[in-house]
């Protein structure tokens, strides 16, 4: 199952029509968050909130999430170590404020198990990647791993 | 013979507000769990999203709140009390660092985990914590000195 999420607060109907156009060529489930958007999707399931529980069940099953650039959402699919497709809210569309959502993902950018999508273009071809991303990859990041040791060593002997 | 440290008797509180605090502090469960390890935050709710029953709660505050900070500052300390940890450390915000601050006072070994939303400089309670806790992390390299402000990874 594919998880299609654009956060609580603002409707993101470029993502949800790409994601909708694609999904009879994917050959999965879709279930797409889609906030208060105006696009109306037919290929996929919707629903325009999700309560946190659920959402967190829905992260932990299914296979890969495609969202938008929102913290909370990259945070939990960490968590969870399910692979993400961020593809970044835009100010040139409207679509929020600023231009920080391109900001973060050009922060995260390669980091393990997170892929980023610019243009709806490079939507299929993104998916694609994620979905190869085997759930069975070591959980932690190298920098994670890195941060655990040096809490580990902290609470044993106080050092970093 | 001084008995040795069995890992589990490490006694740690580990405080973080809800929300992206709480989040990083969540990722870093695999290594906090195989200690004894107390948690506290400042909406229960997030705690038992993660499964967490027993979880502490203190009062939310900022910089801008002196009344609210005071009793944050009061709970943090009671807190510490209850629980006497070996090690207090926290990802954040100000009541994480009132409880860093306290456990200072009972002797435990204090960290401040700068949150990875600190991107550009460290927060208020960051800095703060480099002369006032044992240790603290950034979790981006260019914001580390290596003195009072070390990097040793990130939670993502």
């Amino acid at each position: 199952m594919i998880l299609v999420t654009v956060g609580m607060q603002l409707g993101f109907d470029r993502l949800i029509r790409a994601m909708d156009q694609l999904a009879p060529t994917l050959d999965k489930e879709i279930i797409a968050q889609t906030g208060r958007g105006d696009y109306q999707p037919r290929n996929m399931t919707a629903r325009e909130k999700i309560s946190p529980s659920e959402f967190e069940g829905l992260v932990q099953k299914c296979d890969l999430i495609v969202s938008h650039a929102g913290i909370g959402t990259v945070l939990t699919a960490q968590r969870f170590s399910t692979p993400i497709v961020l593809f970044p809210r835009r100010l040139d569309h409207g679509e929020h404020r600023n231009d920080h959502q391109v900001a973060t993902v050009r922060n995260l950018e390669g980091r393990s198990g997170l892929l980023v999508a610019f243009e709806e273009e490079d939507l299929a071809r993104t998916i694609a990647l994620g979905l190869e991303m085997s759930k069975a990859q070591p959980a932690l990041s190298p920098t994670a791993k890195q941060l655990h040791e040096a809490i580990a060593r902290f609470i044993e002997g106080g050092e970093l | 013979m001084t008995q040795s440290l069995n890992k589990s008797s490490r006694k740690v509180l580990a405080v973080a507000s809800g929300g992206g605090h709480w989040e990083q502090m969540m990722l870093l469960r695999p290594v906090l769990d195989q200690y004894d390890v107390s948690f506290a935050t400042t909406e229960a709710d997030v705690a038992t999203q993660h499964g967490i029953t027993s979880v502490d709660t203190l009062p939310d505050c900022n910089q801008n709140q002196p009344i609210k900070s005071l009793l944050c500052g009061f709970m943090a300390a009671r807190l510490v009390i209850k629980h006497r940890p070996h090690i207090v450390l926290s990802t954040g915000a100000a009541p994480g660092f009132f409880c860093l601050m306290a456990g200072r006072l009972i002797g435990a070994k204090t960290l401040w985990i700068d949150s990875v939303a600190n991107g550009e400089q460290l927060s208020m309670c960051g800095k703060l914590s480099k002369r006032f806790a044992h240790q603290c992390l950034t979790q981006w390299p260019e914001l580390a000195d290596d003195k009072s402000v070390k990097y040793r990874g990130a939670v993502l």
